[in-house]
């Protein structure tokens, strides 16, 4: 099928006095699947609404390869949409919900035939072809409206939060399916999600909204490894946040971290500061090792703290320990894998004594006030 | 085990419906096949004669401008109800204007007839107004015509092809449009296919809540009928109160409630095999 390349530019959107968008810039390319993620309230649906035509934004335009398609209409545009609860027509089969675009078109009776079946093939669902959307399951309905959407041939495939009313076991699955599909079909998909799982596993583009401000665009793994600021390393997975200032510059790479609640450590300069700057790093809790002792080796350019061991959270394979380093500020996060467990010398509980280090390549500035 | 008390909780209702429903029902369907007495009431003989005597021009006659007058009132209802129903169920002031659709309720059935009697007299409102405007020489007779039974009908009997309308549009699933919009309808198309068969219940409702008082209607036709625009209601009160034919009032009713009854099967029977 045909793609097409969307292009956002300086779109603002208020409803009153609440702006729900706020001067958006991005590019989608062709045949991407890109998503936007944010909490709720963020503008990711309302920047979804305004690509579908169903919003007008107060300001900015939206280009399809270089169309300006702000005039168009819903109807006109060549853009489908997953809605967040499927919005199939209850009063209709299956086989007339997929067919519905075809009737508009007045296409003849053969070809909608043959072109329903190759769509509900396409999602697996041929054999439901009789029944009412009230008779399908959760799963079902979201892959009649995928059909739905798809047999109009559009360019560009939104989803609105389409996994959201699932379960989890089946929103796994379904994502991996919508991967599938994206691969067959091969059109620009954007993915509206707040789940940021979702959004890391299946995207190659994620665009981090919050109060209507894009915060980061970047891949799965740039999103998550190196936050560009404070909301993305917290809203994307768990993160341990310190804030300190740069004391010494020893070489290119490496500068003196202090942290008035967690002491001094070196971290790695992924970005240029000066000596005095105020930072905030974020260091992951799986970078982070855990051990009763200290051990004897350690690999060059970690850092090492110790502390206690406040708090545990088992959780089969893995436990999060909460590691209080100082009496006065938040502990710090470790997450440790049980690839071993009954192999472990000593396993690791509450109000004992431990270390943990970490490679200082592993912890990220994510602000930098100079 | 937990006793089932479900035949109790419809003791109430089917012990009134009995009484005040069915009896009456059955008084009347036996009455119109008896002989008529000689001041009112009836003789205990069985009789055809009631029945017969419907078949003059006259009761047809009156039989057509009933069916006429209903269909006509029920369908521009309906029309002008639904989109009444569609502006309230999307307002953000639904309260308000619910409230200004039950506001004439608190006003006598018969003096808001009256009300259009003097707007709509040869001496009324309107004539004035149009005399004062020179648009007409002379008076011109609104009243006593079948126009101003159906206009004055509804008027009075809309509320309630707009309530069913409202709490079925309401309850409508309004991304329904968009995704039919999303898929390449106009406005106008994605209200027509899609949410007209989906407020179906509604306007079945609508039009059985406008219909049957419609159709079994004396008041109205009584007040700004003329004796030309007779409906089945003014014959039955005649034959009750003036002739004194009780059978064939009877008779009348019978098929009255018949006719309606028909007409509503076949009609809730035409509707409910489209959902099949």
């Amino acid at each position: 099928m045909k793609s097409s390349q969307v292009t956002i530019e300086n779109v603002s959107k208020n409803f009153g006095d609440f702006f729900a968008l706020k001067n958006t810039s991005l590019t989608i390319s062709k045949g991407g699947f890109y998503s936007l993620l944010g909490p709720s309230g963020c503008g990711k649906t309302t920047l979804l609404r305004i690509i579908g035509g169903f919003e007008m934004p107060t300001e900015g335009a939206v280009y399809f390869d270089g169309v300006n398609v702000l005039p168009l209409p819903p109807n006109k545009r060549h853009v489908n949409t997953i809605f967040q609860n499927y919005a199939l027509f209850p009063h209709l089969t299956v086989f007339e919900n997929v067919a519905f675009a075809l009737r508009l078109k007045k296409i003849g009776e053969k070809e909608i035939k043959i072109s329903v079946q190759e769509n509900l093939e396409l999602v697996r669902m041929e054999t439901e072809s009789k029944k009412y959307p009230r008779q399908l399951s959760g799963g079902q309905k979201q892959r009649i409206a995928i059909a739905r959407a798809l047999i109009n041939q559009p360019q560009v495939l939104l989803l609105d939060e389409p996994l959201s009313a699932l379960d989890a076991k089946l929103r796994q699955h379904m994502l991996l399916e919508l991967d599938a599909i994206h691969d067959k079909v091969g059109i620009t998909f954007i993915y509206v999600t707040h789940d940021q799982a979702e959004a890391l596993s299946v995207s190659d583009q994620v665009c981090v909204l919050n109060k209507g401000e894009i915060q980061q665009i970047g891949t799965p793994s740039e999103i998550y490894e190196s936050p560009a600021n404070e909301f993305v390393a917290r809203f994307i997975g768990e993160t341990n946040y310190i804030r300190g200032k740069i004391t010494a510059i020893t070489d290119a790479e490496h500068a003196v971290f202090e942290s008035p609640d967690y002491g001094n450590f070196t971290i790695y300069l992924d970005k240029p500061v000066q000596e005095g700057s105020e930072v905030a790093v974020t260091v992951r809790p799986e970078k982070i090792r855990i051990a009763p002792e200290k051990p004897e080796k350690l690999p060059p350019d970690v850092n090492v703290l110790s502390g206690v061991v406040e708090d545990m959270i088992y959780t089969g394979f893995q436990t999060k320990y909460f590691v209080r380093v100082s009496q006065n500020k938040e502990p710090l996060v470790v997450f440790r894998q049980h690839v071993q467990y009954f192999m472990d010398e000593k396993p690791i509980t509450w109000k004992d004594k431990v270390s943990i280090w970490w490679n200082t390549k592993d912890s990220f500035m994510v602000e930098v006030n100079r | 085990m937990r006793r089932n008390y479900g035949p109790i909780y419809v003791a109430p209702i089917t012990f009134w419906l009995c009484a005040f429903l069915s009896v009456p029902l059955l008084i009347t369907l036996s009455y119109s096949f008896m002989e008529k007495g000689l001041y009112g009431g009836v003789e205990l003989h069985f009789s055809l004669a009631a029945y017969k005597s419907l078949l003059n021009t006259a009761v047809l006659k009156v039989l057509l401008n009933t069916i006429i007058i209903a269909v006509a009132s029920t369908t521009i209802i309906v029309i002008l109800a639904l989109p009444t129903a569609y502006y309230i169920a999307r307002s953000s002031k639904k309260n308000i204007l619910l409230m200004l659709i039950i506001i004439p309720f608190w006003t006598n059935f018969l003096i808001r007839i009256y009300a259009w009697i003097a707007i709509l007299g040869s001496n009324g409102l309107l004539n004035s107004f149009l005399l004062s405007t020179g648009l007409i020489d002379s008076h011109i007779q609104f009243l006593y015509n079948r126009y101003a039974i159906i206009l004055v009908i509804i008027y009075t009997t809309i509320p309630f092809a707009i309530f069913p309308l409202y709490s079925t549009i309401e309850k409508f699933d309004f991304s329904l449009i968009e995704a039919a919009m999303d898929l390449g309808a106009s406005k106008k198309r994605a209200l027509w296919e899609v949410m007209i068969p989906n407020i179906r219940t509604g306007i079945i409702t609508a039009v059985l809540f406008t219909f049957i008082p419609i159709f079994g209607n004396f008041a109205v036709p009584q007040l700004v009928g003329g004796t030309s625009s007779w409906m089945l209601g003014n014959l039955i009160v005649r034959e009750l109160n003036i002739t004194r034919n009780w059978p064939l009032a009877s008779s009348i009713s019978v098929v009255l409630t018949s006719v309606t009854m028909i007409g509503v099967l076949f009609f809730m029977r035409s509707q409910s095999k489209k959902e099949l």
